[in-house]
């Protein structure tokens, strides 16, 4: 049978790296093929170029048999290829119906807008593949699940025939990834077919006829989820045996640290997205917070930190009340922060390495004596630092947007951990990041862990929060609806924790229900 | 053995061409050299004689020209830092009144590059903090109004008292007129262009009305009296040489505002909040703070520019038209990628610039806005520098430039 | 799973507050009512009468006057605030609030004129066609506004396009006509946002930097000109255009009361009402206006489908330009008939605020700019009838009322998410 879609020594360079190193990739139809490989790898960059965004210095894109040129979107597009990127591109402020038909829009004559003719197509997609889409809701006021739906009928709409899915499952409940796996069964029965990029090994095994590995932008291996095993999959990803699971002791937590009670967050729009919350984190454990993103835990986070105001509720750190202090009276009573998003709060991209590593710090002696800063002090620091946490940089001058962002990330660690820390919150810790990062920043946490540090691990990784926590908090819509003991919990329980649903696990587990604090 | 010293010579060269011509330095020589050139051609076609000279030949007519722009140019530079001639002659016969006749255009300049260094110093600071200030004409006038006020209400103190009294009251004054859209802006968002711009028409009105109201002078209609001799800055020479104290208090505070920026804490978090206002407030330094501060401060700068003005130049108000004072201190700041020790640069070139025009007005008919002019086409190539890489052909270096970060409308810290 | 799957809208719990904002709108209309009652009505003798002249000077159609009683107008107002003011704190009008607000401010509006001629006679016809007049710089630079920041490019050189738009109007007019001179305006402004386009979108300049350049050189432009060239006795003759007579409405110009105050003026009055109209339509009816408010919004999303970014961009900036030009011809063609260097004394920065405050819309910024416009014309107003505040402090109002405006609205509105950044490509 002949591929739908074939790519013929796709190669792509970017100052400093190449991307893509003569790939070769078929795609038959009717299928599903995985692309599989850890961030970095090259694999958004092939389907960027597959979809017009980039162009490539060589190679070729083959599509039916006929060579095609993709300058720019409009040319995948007239190809039949869609694509549902990983961070969506939708409109928040426009309806549906604006946003699908966005580019091919239906039209009266003079260019006026027929968005009735529009919405019904709309309807009759959805209803095609089960979506349940309002092709008049605001984009804003939909949940991430639906989004992505509107993305896929967006690509619908203009008629592609081959699907290109970035990473889709980021954003998705273990149930709603099962649901969008349905979806994805209609569309190939439909006569499509997708190219699914990932680097999650599970869902690879579940839902593809096919896999490719990619590896430093070049096709390392091929497989079927039937021949494949995980552990060889990963092996190929990264190019050496891996660990899949973190080596840690039993915790030995004692003594409260962080202690909150019936915290409730707000944010601008008067949206309630913590809702009455209390936990507790003791020194030498991890407690987790596992939840879809959009639950509450970014705001948790960030009120806990100082930059968000609590509207009820205390905070206590060692006794102390800390609610709604400032970042700074915070940071003082020993606590770090590895903020979520590193480039926006975490860095300040345009200055020097040695900087951003006193970022919170410069106002301490020895950095600054007074107000005067005391620049040979705070290259020391850098240089002790670039070595213990072993930062590839040039030197600690150099800005330190020119580091890749594993090191960034670890520049990030190497600040928050140099000082005597009580209690760190990670928020998404690892991601973006490649295999050798994750491992690094895991090995360290446990570490802290061990050292005594309380640790507040937020992040939407289910597997990550699985290996390194010690106890799971799963927030649900602003709520912390259970906590239970990482040792026994199993993903099946804790995915549905995350989409809400709280009844007895089903009698044919043979391990028997644990009790669980509800907390409401 | 030859060879290598001449490959080794050529790839010296070479790697110096190479250097000179990535380097933003050369990109501001270029740019300027280019705004000249453009500004030159202007001022051609826009005058009478040369289109009769080319109705003549055209060969009349580009010597014509040539003639016009070296004499437009030179008269430019003499008006502005002296004829070398003159003044070598002048050393040299040792005569005190020839001397000081012909240093006069230099120390000229360097009076009218006082306010043009203050309120660049000004701009640069708000810019560093991620704040933009046009609003430096109107706390320039406010400062400038209020410290006369001070200067001619206060009779009978001494000297020592009353210069930096009047001096206080117009840097407070300039500090108020900075504070209010600063502190719109961390409490509402409002941005501060719009914000600043109509302060400027504010004080414009206010301060003509003081001038022909409240403050006007009983014997002359329209202006205010004098200051006291008091409050008058102290001069370095006599008449007619102008240059008073204000130009090394101007230059003070240049190096004071560098040292801060650069060396202290404080400055250090103007820096974060005006490179990434969201990680400034992770790393616990409190933006809307700085943004106020940034604003006051700058405000207060503004103020004392037009504080030094009225007490070391003017001694009295008179209703007259905008200065451009605020949008020059942009371009000045801006040219100087708003570092405070090259203000003290671009400024002198500005100020000689301003300083040359008016002999150049003099000799060749040309009008002083054409200064204006050419500080647009020397900014546009500034800010764009590709497009003078393109023109002279020059390579692009590797490093960006680090640029403060400006919120858009409606953004709040 | 039924839940995740039938989810229309995330149904978070609203908190409370809401209202606080009630509270303190009820508190300002009931402070209103007080003040015209405590103020106004206290200061103003129960046998005045004010007269409200209906008809604008020069008018062929005569509208009846209103006579009234000022203190029997003037308690009622107050009274009827008062009463607003209470409901308002005690239940609310919760989405109507707007609209009270907005009866309120003219209730106000309405006595403080008739206090402030009582006595005497106010033109009141005259004062709402000035005021029509004056807000057409501020509603036109609000539009071009519109136009750029809509598709994602701040546009701060307005003034500097209006700027120039006068001159080159003023200069073409005199020497080829009225319409020649429009043409050469409109001509003039796109070529100078072609400058801002091309600084902003290619070589992604800050596009405020680029503004404040193209306003230090068009500034500086002008004023040469008018130095060097306008004001030598032999050149003067290139700085005498004269305007555009006002034009009446056939049928429309007739209607009493707002017939001659609406319909009697020259082309930049009925062009305003027109680009109004035109605008709203075009923006989001039309597939171009979608395009250009995705563009906007969020560029990414739009260059995914296939949307050349850039080319709306330009697009957007020059047309802006072009209705900047066109603004600025008001001033020398349709006002005073020559050109000078004051004439748009900072217009251009208010219709930016104008657009903000009608929310990026161009029936908002027309409203927006009528209000501005009715404070330069009331400030003009008050100065004939020798009112004591100096005519330098009345003129500082606009000024004043736009950082008011700014203050207060821009916390609750925002406009497109994308304007103020340079669009990279290539950048995912």
């Amino acid at each position: 049978m002949e591929p739908i879609l074939e790519l013929r020594g796709i190669t792509k360079r970017f100052p400093g790296v190449l991307a893509n190193d003569h790939i070769d990739l078929k795609l038959y139809k009717g299928e599903i093929l995985a692309l599989l490989g850890e961030n970095g790898a090259g694999k958004t960059t092939l389907m960027n170029i597959l979809y017009g965004l980039y162009t490539p210095d060589e190679g070729e894109i083959i599509i039916n048999g006929k060579s095609i040129n993709c300058q720019s979107p409009t040319d995948a597009i007239h190809a039949g290829i869609g694509m549902v990127h990983q961070h969506f591109m939708l409109i928040p402020v426009f309806d549906v119906t604006e946003n699908v038909m966005l580019g091919n829009e239906y039209t009266r004559m003079a260019g006026f807008l027929d968005k009735p003719k529009a919405a019904k197509q709309v309807r009759k997609i959805s209803d095609q593949y089960n979506m349940q889409i309002d092709p008049n809701a605001l984009i804003e006021d939909l949940p991430i699940g639906l989004q992505q739906r509107v993305e896929i009928i967006k690509i619908l709409f203009h008629d592609a025939e081959i699907l290109i899915m970035d990473e889709p499952s980021a954003v998705l409940t273990p149930q709603e990834v099962d649901e969008l796996f349905n979806i994805m069964d209609n569309l190939i029965n439909q006569g499509k077919s997708i190219i699914f990029i990932t680097h999650k090994l599970s869902e690879v095994m579940e839902c593809t006829d096919r896999i490719v590995v990619i590896r430093s932008g070049k096709v390392v291996g091929e497989s079927t989820p039937e021949e494949a095993d995980p552990e060889k999959l990963a092996a190929m990803m990264v190019g050496r045996p891996v660990e899949l699971k973190v080596e840690k002791d039993l915790a030995k937590p004692e003594g409260n640290v962080l202690k909150v009670e019936n915290l409730t967050v707000v944010n601008k729009n008067k949206k309630i997205e913590v809702d009455g919350i209390s936990f507790e984190v003791k020194a030498g454990e991890i407690l987790g917070v596992a939840g879809v993103q959009g639950n509450g835990q970014t705001e948790l986070v960030r009120c806990l930190t100082g930059l968000m105001k609590a509207e009820l509720g205390t905070i206590e750190i060692l006794g102390k009340d800390v609610t709604n202090a400032d970042p700074r009276e915070i940071t003082e009573q020993g606590v770090a922060h590895i903020p979520e998003d590193r480039q926006k709060d975490g860095l300040v991209l345009p200055i020097p390495v040695h900087d951003n590593l006193v970022l919170n710090t410069y106002y301490h002696k020895p950095f600054a004596k007074g107000i005067v800063m005391q620049p040979d002090e705070i290259l020391e620091n850098a240089e002790q630092l670039v070595e213990d946490f072993d930062i590839r940089t040039p030197n600690t001058t150099v800005s330190v947007s020119g580091l890749s962002g594993g090191n960034q990330q670890k520049v990030i660690v190497a600040r928050e951990f140099s000082r005597p820390i009580k209690l760190l919150i990670a928020s998404q810790p690892t991601r973006g990041l490649d295999v050798g990062s994750i491992e690094y920043i895991h090995r360290r946490l446990i570490e802290k862990r061990d050292d005594g540090c309380a640790i507040l691990l937020v992040s939407t990784e289910l597997d990550e929060v699985m290996q390194l926590a010690d106890r799971i908090a799963v927030m649900y819509r602003g709520k912390i609806i259970a906590t239970v003991d990482a040792a026994i919990a199993t993903k099946e329980e804790l995915g549905l924790l995350m989409a809400g649903v709280t009844t007895e696990i089903s009698p044919e587990k043979r391990r028997p229900t644990k009790v669980r604090e509800i907390v409401t | 053995m030859e060879e290598k010293q001449d490959s080794e010579k050529r790839n010296f060269f070479s790697i110096l061409l190479e250097e000179i011509s990535k380097s933003s330095l050369t990109i501001i020589i270029l740019a300027i050299f280019t705004g000249l050139v453009l500004g030159g051609i202007l001022a051609a076609g826009t005058t009478q004689e040369i289109y009769e000279a080319f109705d003549e030949s055209f060969s009349t007519g580009i010597t014509e020209s040539l003639k016009f722009i070296w004499e437009t140019y030179s008269s430019l530079f003499i008006g502005s830092v002296g004829n070398p001639s003159k003044m070598f002659s002048a050393l040299f016969s040792g005569d005190s009144q020839e001397i000081r006749s012909a240093f006069k255009p230099f120390l000229e300049s360097l009076v009218v590059t006082t306010p043009y260094l203050l309120t660049g110093v000004a701009v640069a600071l708000a810019f560093q903090a991620g704040v933009f200030n046009i609003g430096g004409e109107g706390q320039l006038f406010m400062g400038s109004i209020m410290a006369g006020w001070a200067g001619w209400t206060f009779k009978g103190l001494p000297s020592i008292i009353h210069v930096p009294l009047a001096l206080s009251i117009g840097i407070l004054a300039g500090a108020l007129w900075g504070f209010i859209p600063g502190w719109l802006k961390a409490k509402t968002g409002s941005h501060e262009v719009i914000n600043t711009i109509m302060m400027n028409y504010i004080a414009f009105n206010l301060s003509q009305y003081l001038i022909i109201g409240p403050f006007q002078d009983p014997n002359e209609s329209f202006k205010t009296r004098f200051v006291e001799e008091s409050a008058r800055l102290w001069r370095f020479f006599e008449d007619p040489l102008r240059l008073h104290v204000g130009f090394i208090i101007a230059i003070v505070v240049a190096i004071l505002v560098w040292y801060v920026l650069y060396k202290t804490t404080w400055g250090f978090e103007f820096r974060i909040v005006g490179l990434n206002p969201n990680a400034a407030k992770y790393a616990g330094i409190n933006s809307s703070l700085i943004t106020i501060l940034a604003l006051t401060i700058s405000g207060a700068i503004a103020g004392l520019a037009g504080a030094i003005e009225m007490l070391g130049v003017n001694f009295r108000a008179v209703q007259s038209l905008t200065t451009g004072y605020g949008f020059d201190a942009i371009a000045i700041a801006l040219l100087a990628k708003n570092h405070p020790l090259w203000v003290i640069v671009t400024a002198m070139l500005f100020g000689f610039m301003r300083q040359g025009s008016r002999v150049m007005q003099i000799n060749t008919g040309i009008p002083i806005d054409i200064i204006s002019i050419l500080q647009g086409f020397i900014l546009f190539f500034i800010a764009a520098p590709a497009i003078i890489r393109t023109i002279y052909r020059l390579k692009e270096p590797k490093q960006t430039e680090i640029t403060p970060q400006l919120s858009g409308p409606g953004e709040k810290l | 799973m039924e839940e995740s799957t039938l989810i229309k809208k995330k149904k978070f719990q609203k908190a409370e507050t809401t209202k606080t904002r009630q509270r303190i709108m009820g508190i300002v209309f009931l402070a209103i009512g007080l003040f015209i009652w405590f103020v106004l009505s206290a200061t103003t003798p129960p046998e005045a009468q004010t007269l409200f002249v209906m008809t604008p000077g020069g008018s062929s159609v005569i509208s009846p006057d209103l006579k009234f009683n000022s203190l029997i107008v003037l308690n009622f107002m107050a009274g009827l605030c008062v009463a607003l003011g209470i409901f308002q704190i005690i239940k609310g009008f919760g989405k109507y609030t707007n609209i009270v607000l907005v009866l309120v401010g003219l209730m106000l509006t309405v006595s403080f004129l008739a206090w402030a001629a009582s006595g005497t006679s106010i033109n009141v016809g005259g004062m709402l066609r000035i005021m029509l007049m004056r807000s057409i710089p501020i509603v036109l630079g609000a539009l071009s506004g519109i136009l750029c920041e809509r598709a994602g490019v701040v546009n701060i050189a307005i003034e500097g396009m209006m700027i120039t738009g006068a001159l080159v109007g003023a200069m073409m007019g005199s020497l080829f006509g009225l319409w020649a001179g429009v043409v050469a305006a409109i001509f003039a402004g796109g070529l100078i946002a072609v400058v801002h386009a091309v600084l902003s979108i290619k070589y992604k300049v800050d596009q405020i930097i680029s503004g404040t350049i193209i306003n230090i050189f068009t500034i500086g432009l002008t004023s040469y000109i008018v130095t060097k060239i306008l004001q030598e006795r032999e050149w003067q003759y290139l700085n005498e255009s004269g305007i555009f007579m006002p034009v009446s409405i056939p049928i429309l110009s007739k209607i009493p009361y707002i017939g001659p105050i609406l319909f009697n003026h020259n082309i930049f009055v009925y062009s305003m009402y027109i680009l109004v109209i035109v605008m709203t339509i075009a923006l989001f009816q039309t597939r171009w206006g979608l395009r250009m408010r995705a563009v906007g919004e969020h560029p990414k999303a739009a260059d995914t489908l296939g949307i050349n970014v850039f080319r709306i961009r330009y697009v957007a900036v020059i047309l802006g330009g072009m209705l900047a030009g066109f603004a600025g011809s008001y001033f020398s063609l349709g006002s005073a008939g020559y050109f000078n260097q004051s004439m748009t004394a900072g217009r251009g920065f208010i219709g930016l605020a104008a657009m903000i405050f009608g929310n990026w819309t161009p029936v908002g910024s027309f409203g927006a700019g009528l209000l501005f416009g009715f404070a330069e014309s009331l400030a003009t107003n008050l100065a004939l009838l020798r009112f004591p505040i100096p005519s330098e402090i009345l003129l500082m109002v606009p000024y004043i009322l736009t950082m008011i405006v700014l203050a207060g609205v821009v916390g609750r509105s925002r406009g497109p998410a994308a304007a103020g950044t340079p669009y990279e490509k290539e950048s995912l």
